[in-house]
């Protein structure tokens, strides 16, 4: 009885902590984005008309997410978005994955050091980390400078204010979080499965395919999504590495809320992202689970 | 076991696996010392040792894993000391399996099968075969935390057994499972080796394992290979102190050689007062020390002084540990030290007439004591 009391209560602070800090929230949000514009402060008008004389009416509208629909702006930004985030995380898992392998092999008297090294950049703000690459990234910028002395161009690239600038500034910044997750389940992997590989006649190269990577999968696919989903609704590196043009829905969303002061339009922006981006990476996580109970059955060790 | 002479007596067999000159250092830790070791084709050879003696260094660089500091390892008479392990015609079996997890039963085995590209038929077919061997034929499809230890092992036997090695080596292949499955596993890997007639070359810690299995037995210690025989040879006729100890148990003499001839060694032992004597045909010069070694079971121990011609020691008994089918008697010297003597509890009385305290012979055939110089 005290046993099940006790993890009732050890249990609790986490989901109280969602209730709080997320759920509430999140109805705010949602209840913003079903309610109609108004040139008052708060800019919307509340869902139930007080003031009516039957009763309280009421005055609820999906107005905003058809908006959303209709206006190929915000579906072009969501597909840019994904698309942007895509191949930021593509690039971290090209860097990230060697780094976190070399970590993971390295001496152990090393390893500590390392992921220090990985952390390091968390000491400085975020933000003016992501302003040292506009003076990096800049048309007279260091790496300009650099690849001009170089003799590799001629002239001088236009690098910042491109979408490139912006996959940069991303693969640096959520690069600590596809790392982390990746030496997690490297290091603890079993090194006699790749001596076991060589032993039945495979070549070292070949073992990586056939026996790391794809026990290192669960590593690829949690430091995939730490970096894929924030990337997405990234503002702050769109915002200032990215050109005008630079089509993101966290600036999208930024605009709306404090340019256009159209709450109720930036809300659905929000709810939408929420909806059309959890809800299939559920459906993902549900099928691979289903996958594996399927496979492997329940009752691991 | 086998009828046939055996192949390391005939000076014309060449062995399938020479160890020559062997040694490997770890820093400044010398893990193997200057190994040669020659194991035949057909045998059963058991590396035997205490942890840390070198015997696993030893396996792992017949298996490719590390490459010695000095000296050469053949296979079949073809130099493979810098050849990687995925070209070498030997298969491990690892002390931990090391079966792949992601894998089903059958994927394991036909993992090292499809390195030599085979035709998927050819593949299908071996698989089925080695799991009806290792009687595993049910779980082809079962993942490997799906299987018990004793499962485990048998899928670890059939993925190596699959590649048709010339040489399969056996990290204490028992050592994960319990007491009994052991025994019962001891017999069937010797019948399986029986069947496919790969040269097997297992490491173990467990003399009993050893015996039990092995054609023969090479016992190291501290890196070095400190007797290679049969396990008679190894129990009954130790070449030295520490194989004598490591190998069952040893009452041991101290004493110094008094005279040599045809019929064997005389020792005198201050320790028991008097002169043993042995069947030792080496002739030792006089003054020469000498261990004297006589196993438990060669002791008889009785109230009454042994007849003319046997060795004898006089003391009383401290212990009796009864085990059902034997006891073992632990009897102390006049000189304060045990040794211990082990008798058949043949009848239902007898023996129970010598209890604590009680003064007794103990004596033995000469014969039966070993004259140890190492």
């Amino acid at each position: 009885m005290t046993g099940r009391l006790g993890r009732f209560l050890v249990g609790l602070p986490p989901y109280l902590w969602l209730a709080l800090f997320f759920l509430a929230p999140f109805a705010i949000v949602l209840k913003i984005s079903l309610s109609q514009p108004d040139a008052g402060i708060p800019p919307y008008l509340p869902l139930w008309d007080a003031a009516a004389e039957a009763g309280r009416q009421w005055r609820g509208t999906f107005d905003n997410y058809a908006r959303l629909a209709e206006d190929g702006l915000y579906l072009a930004a969501y597909l840019n978005s994904i698309r942007i985030a895509g191949i930021a995380t593509l690039a971290c898992l090209l860097i990230g994955y060697p780094a976190a392998y070399a970590i993971a092999r390295a001496p152990t008297a090393w390893r500590n050091s390392l992921l220090l090294l990985v952390a390091l950049p968390f000491w400085t703000s975020f933000l003016i980390r992501v302003y040292a690459w506009i003076g990096i990234l800049k048309t007279e910028g260091l790496l300009n400078a650099l690849l001009l002395w170089l003799g590799v161009i001629a002239e001088p690239l236009q690098i910042l204010q491109t979408d490139l600038a912006v996959i940069i500034g991303m693969t640096y910044s959520y690069l600590p979080f596809m790392v982390l997750p990746l030496y997690a389940t490297l290091e603890k992997m079993d090194l006699s499965l790749l001596e076991a590989a060589a032993d039945l006649g495979c070549r070292p190269f070949k073992a990586f395919l056939a026996v790391t990577l794809p026990l290192s999968m669960p590593g690829i696919i949690a430091g995939s999504l730490l970096v894929f989903i924030p990337a997405v609704g990234e503002f702050v590196i769109p915002d200032l590495l990215g050109g005008t043009d630079t089509l993101m829905i966290g600036k999208i969303l930024w605009s709306e809320f404090f340019d256009n002061r159209d709450w109720p339009v930036a809300s659905a922006v929000a709810v939408a992202m929420l909806v059309l981006l959890v809800a299939p990476i559920m459906i993902v996580q549900n099928a691979r689970a289903g996958a594996e109970d399927k496979a492997g059955g329940k009752g691991r060790r | 076991m086998t009828v046939a002479p055996a192949p390391w007596t005939d000076p014309a067999s060449v062995p399938l696996i020479r160890f020559d000159g062997v040694s490997k250092r770890f820093g400044d830790v010398v893990a193997v010392d200057r190994v040669d070791l020659a194991i035949h084709k057909g045998e059963f050879f058991s590396l035997l040792g205490a942890s840390g003696c070198g015997k696993t260094t030893l396996l792992r660089m017949l298996a490719g894993f590390e490459a010695p500091s000095d000296g050469r390892i053949l296979i079949d008479g073809a130099d493979v000391t810098a050849v990687p392990p995925y070209e070498r015609p030997v298969n491990m079996m690892f002390q931990s399996y090391a079966l792949f997890p992601h894998m089903t039963v059958a994927g394991n085995i036909a993992f090292g099968l499809k390195q030599d590209g085979l035709a998927r038929p050819v593949i299908a077919a071996k698989v089925k075969a080695v799991l009806d061997l290792v009687q595993m034929g049910k779980f082809a499809d079962r993942k490997p935390h799906q299987l018990s230890g004793g499962q485990r092992q048998r899928v670890a036997l059939a993925r190596c057994l699959a590649k048709e090695p010339k040489v399969l080596l056996l990290d204490e292949p028992l050592g994960a499972l319990d007491k009994k499955l052991r025994q019962q596993t001891q017999l069937e890997l010797v019948n399986i080796q029986d069947r496919v007639g790969v040269t097997f070359v297992m490491v173990t810690h467990d003399q009993e394992e050893a015996m039990t299995m092995s054609s023969r037995i090479g016992v190291m210690n501290a890196g070095r290979i400190q007797q290679v025989g049969t396990p008679v040879e190894i129990y009954e006729y130790p070449q030295s102190r520490y194989v004598a100890d490591f190998i069952g148990a040893a009452n041991m003499f101290e004493g110094t050689v008094s005279s040599a001839s045809s019929a064997g060694v005389v020792v005198a032992c201050p320790e028991l007062a008097h002169d043993l004597t042995t069947a030792h045909a080496d002739p030792l010069a006089g003054g020469h020390p000498v261990t004297v070694m006589v196993r438990p079971e060669k002791m008889s121990i009785g109230r009454d002084a042994p007849a003319d011609g046997f060795n004898w020691a006089r003391g009383t008994v401290a212990d009796i540990a009864y085990l059902g089918d034997v006891s073992i008697y632990h009897v102390r010297l006049d000189s304060g030290r045990k040794v211990e003597a082990l008798q058949a509890n043949l009848r239902h009385t007898e023996r129970h007439k010598l209890t604590w305290d009680d003064p007794v012979f103990l004596s033995w055939h000469p014969a039966d004591a070993l004259v140890l110089t190492r």
